[in-house]
């Protein structure tokens, strides 16, 4: 049988089988109502129960915050322009053409979210900003920038921006890679990266 | 047996995560500190003869067996249901989100047609090769057929529930392809050749010395080592070079989003994410069953997945695949299995609104008891029971009896199936097409006659005075009494209460 | 009101003390209850193994014992939940749906339809675990799930709050099934056992005296499984307790 008999198949089988009522679709409400007016705190809160961290500037602004952060690290890639041009760092721009298993001896990772949930504490990454996918996952550790004013209430809201309908990938990244798969014990790092830690960063046009 | 020294797995014992930060998340959970000693043996799953009736209480009993195993299995399992019962306690609208999830998979489940193309004309759109397969073979003749027009001979994949039901790998074997599970848990269960024994902690029967043994003869590592982060760092760099070296790459699928022709893979360790974007090939698995109306609908759904599966907000990978990367190719198999026929079952089809979250084997006192490999079967516990039967009504006949239908699974079920009602419509289903043993039927045959006769109730019924006032006899005059093998036989009273009342009262009903 | 007592078989057969204790609780608050002689046992045994058909007759027995009360009532909540929603080898007359619509759970009745306010006879001063049967609880809903999202409520403690002397404890586990099951008990002894002892030591951790409920076969069950495990938990149905019967 080919493919294409067997989607004929199985289109005349649902038909055939499927029950025989009519119910709508129902309406999804936004279930936001009691969210914060700051969504800042509500998503860091989060983003460390979910194995994540926040990256303290420390009174530095958060360009130099960053470079602190990664000075001294071993080879740094980064998605993102704030830091191309430091001849102090190793630094690798990650370019559209590169291959993907190239970042495999990368240490560092930075790259910019489109935005955060408060709800989880998720990331929203797509292809726009990690210019290679795994820019999100062969590094060892990652940094990413969010600017605080693109931080959504809860998953309703963060379905209905435009990056699920624009972007052949986008993915909510929540703290780092973790198992608990061998009796229950958590282990972060078990095939992604090991860190995840979020810069508040106002994105510049 | 006192009580200071006993094995109760209701115990909390060893490490709990209470207090701590991350106690939230992650589906980490208390495990058992075991006594140093030799590590006690893995006991194994059901005995698998051929098209025989799986005998899941005899596996089940192994597992009982092994306290170590038994202690740690169901404490972990109870971990993750109390984990997903405080997320529940967060989220206000918790009952609301229910019953919307289970609308919207009635509603999708009832205009699947429509949905499926929908989904498969926007996949296309996107730049997605989109195949259909009718049977497990069908989809394994098909991914195996693009491999090889691709020449890829090494193939990296993250967890799902579809392949292992299509028996995926043993087919590639034959295929000539070499196939790396990425999954922790799965990759472990790979390398011990055994089956998964849960839907989303595929390893979770095993202790981590049981991983240190099979880690140490599969991929070298130091057998006398079973320290859980050594364990996962030694898989993690065994497998990182898999990954960078594989020909093709390939995912299940949580949903289908049909507005947008996305799949959704949920996954904890970023692996699903490594296996799709790593190689120039991506190929998805998915059962017709997992079609979601659009985006709106997806939040409802990953609002609820992680949160019944292991009691975190979200699992810490959820991710979008539109459409292929630029310069590399993405293909979809959707996949029938079975499924069109179960969509005609007029008792079980909701069944098909399953998004394998497994909080129904977490909160399921007789799967924590017997381990999910006791029930032979792709799918184990309480959603096993209602959906094997499908797939082999014979050989699974007996599965649905491994309940006591207490309906806990019902209640933890995202998408609402009314799980235990459904186990008491196959017991029916089964009596009715002489599916059960035949002892049980005489048996409940010759009860059904004695109930249905007060009189000869009334004469079934032991003297007052007999040594033998047991049991009623339908119950105790078989060879099946096997009541006081755990358990003492109840005090045996001077008079039944029929009895009572006629001496104190009359017939009449008249206080003497 | 006149009440139809349903006395289950096993209840019968094992505990017709409990038999006793809902009759004369039933009375104590005015009831006029009758013990219909021919009754004989709700059909459950055989529903629930599949055999719906060999349960039929015995269905139409228990109709014909109970159609002409105001209302059933029974001690157990298990046979009280399989006539109430579980009732479906018999042809759906108007005499079946009065009698699944006014069979009752003794709790429930209590609380629901007497709206009983106190039990000034009963006095119990013990530490007690409280262990409601799954149909009695997700069947019968008498008191709120720990699975679900809903408003935390109990019939059966709202009616031992009323005890004098009587402490409640709390075990770790209180909603998960102790294993009884019915035929599982006897069909899957294995597990079943293994599952009234977990229950048994989890009772007997939270220093418990006494076990009550409102079902004797769960109690049946765990008893047997203490007794085996040497535990000196002893086990009493809620009618007892309620009754204000000395122990």
């Amino acid at each position: 049988m080919s493919s294409t008999d067997s989607r004929a198949a199985i289109f005349a089988a649902i038909r055939a089988n499927r029950p025989n009522i009519q119910p709508p679709l129902p309406e999804v409400p936004l279930f936001d109502e009691k969210a914060p007016s700051d969504l800042v705190p509500a998503f860091s809160e989060m983003l460390v129960k979910m194995g994540g961290a926040v990256l303290d500037p420390q009174g530095l602004d958060s360009l130099s915050a960053l470079r602190s952060a990664v000075a001294g690290k071993g080879i740094i890639a980064t998605c993102v322009p704030e830091l191309h041009g430091d001849p102090s760092l190793q630094i690798r721009q990650i370019l559209p053409d590169m291959d993907p298993r190239s970042l495999s001896d990368v240490e560092i990772g930075v790259v910019r979210a489109a935005f955060g949930v408060a709800e989880t504490g998720s990331l929203c990454l797509t292809d726009d900003e990690l210019i290679v996918n795994t820019a999100g996952y062969l590094p060892q550790h990652l940094i990413v920038l969010l600017d605080p004013a693109q931080i959504v209430a809860n998953l309703h809201n963060a379905y209905r921006r435009p990056e699920f309908r624009e972007h052949n990938y986008a993915v909510f990244q929540t703290g780092p890679s973790a198992t608990a798969d061998i009796e229950g014990v958590l282990i972060h790092g078990a095939q992604g990266v090991r860190s995840l830690r979020v810069l508040f960063c106002p994105k510049q046009n | 047996m006192s009580l200071e020294h006993q094995d109760a797995p209701t115990t909390p014992a060893g490490r709990t995560n209470d207090g701590a930060p991350a106690s939230l998340t992650h589906g980490a959970g208390a495990s058992v500190t075991m006594p140093p000693r030799g590590p006690e043996p893995q006991p194994r799953g059901a005995v698998v003869r051929g098209n025989r009736p799986i005998d899941q209480e005899e596996a089940a009993k192994r597992f009982m067996a092994a306290p170590e195993h038994l202690a740690m299995h169901d404490q972990r399992l109870w971990d993750l249901r109390q984990k997903r019962d405080r997320q529940k306690d967060t989220i206000e609208e918790w009952e609301e989100l229910r019953q919307l999830a289970s609308d919207i998979k009635t509603h999708t489940l009832t205009h699947l047609d429509t949905y499926l193309e929908q989904f498969e004309k926007n996949a296309t759109a996107n730049g997605v090769k989109v195949r259909w397969a009718k049977d497990a073979a069908e989809h394994n003749s098909i991914v195996a057929g693009i491999l090889r027009s691709k020449n890829a001979k090494r193939l990296i994949k993250s967890k799902s529930m579809l392949t292992e039901e299509c028996g995926f790998r043993e087919a590639m074997a034959e295929a000539g392809v070499d196939v790396v599970e990425t999954d922790l848990g799965e990759r472990i269960q790979q390398l011990d050749n055994e089956n998964p024994s849960h839907v989303v902690v595929p390893a979770v029967h095993k202790l981590r010395t049981d991983v240190a043994e099979v880690f140490s003869k599969t991929i070298g590592s130091d057998p006398n080592n079973s320290d859980v982060s050594y364990l996962t760092e030694q898989q993690r760099e065994h497998t990182r070079p898999l990954i960078l070296n594989a020909d093709a790459g390939m995912t299940g699928c949580n949903f289908a989003v049909a507005e947008t022709g996305s799949v959704v893979v949920c996954t904890n360790e970023g692996n699903a994410d490594l296996s799709a974007n790593t190689t120039g090939l991506h190929i998805v698995s998915v059962g017709i069953e997992k079609i979601i109306p659009n985006l709106n609908t997806l939040a409802v759904f990953v609002r609820m997945l992680s949160r019944s599966a292991l009691g975190s907000p979200i699992t810490q990978y959820t991710s979008h695949f539109r459409g292929p990367r630029r310069g590399a190719e993405m293909h979809i198999v959707i996949v029938d299995n079975g499924r069109t026929e179960r969509l005609g079952m007029e008792k079980f089809w909701t069944s098909l609104k399953c998004i394998r979250c497994g909080a129904c084997m977490n909160t399921c006192p007789v799967f924590r008891r017997s381990g999910g490999l006791s029930y032979g079967a792709t799918y184990a516990g309480p959603i096993g029971l209602i959906i094997d039967p499908t797939f082999n009504r014979h050989k699974y006949s007996t599965l649905p009896f491994s309940s006591t239908m207490n309906g806990s699974c019902t209640n933890v079920c995202p998408v609402k199936i009314n799980i235990h009602e459904q186990i008491a419509s196959w017991r029916q289903v089964l009596a009715e097409t002489h599916e059960i043993p035949a002892f049980k039927k005489t048996m409940m045959k010759a009860a059904g006659m004695l109930l249905a006769s007060p009189k000869l109730y009334r004469a079934s019924l032991p003297m007052a005075d007999s040594a033998l006032r047991y049991l009623p006899r339908f119950v105790i005059y078989n060879k099946m009494n096997t009541w006081t093998r755990g358990r003492e036989m109840p005090h045996i009273p001077k008079e039944t209460f029929h009895q009572w009342y006629k001496r104190t009262r009359g017939v009449n009903g008249k206080k003497k | 009101m006149r009440v139809g007592l349903f006395v289950p078989c096993y209840v019968d057969a094992f505990h017709p003390e409990v038999g006793q204790a809902t009759l004369e609780l039933l009375e104590r608050f005015g009831c006029e209850v009758d013990y219909p002689f021919d009754q004989t046992c709700c059909g459950q045994p055989m529903t629930n193994t599949g055999c719906h058909k060999e349960s039929k007759a015995t269905e139409e027995l228990f109709v014909r014992n109970f159609k002409d009360y105001d209302y059933i009532v029974g001690p157990s909540g298990s046979c009280v939940n399989h006539v109430r929603n579980n009732f479906d080898a018999v042809e759906q007359t108007d005499d079946v749906k009065h009698v699944r619509t006014q069979t009752y759970e003794l709790v429930e009745f209590l609380h629901d339809v007497l709206k009983v306010d106190g039990f000034p006879w009963a006095e119990f001063p013990h530490k007690v675990a409280l262990h409601n049967n799954c149909n009695a609880l997700r069947g019968l809903n008498i008191a709120s799930m720990t699975e679900l999202r809903e408003k935390t409520f109990s019939k059966p403690r709202d009616l031992l709050g009323m005890v004098k002397g009587l402490e409640l404890v709390d075990i770790t586990r209180p909603d998960e099934c102790c294993g009884f099951g019915g035929t599982f008990s006897v069909f899957e002894e294995a597990i079943s056992a293994r599952m009234g002892q977990d229950k048994a030591r989890d009772q007997a951790r939270a220093g418990a005296e006494y076990v009550t409920s409102s079902d004797s076969s769960c109690m049946m069950h765990q008893e047997g499984c203490a007794k085996r495990l040497n535990l000196p938990t002893k086990y009493i149905h809620i009618a007892q307790i309620l009754n204000g019967e000395p122990v």
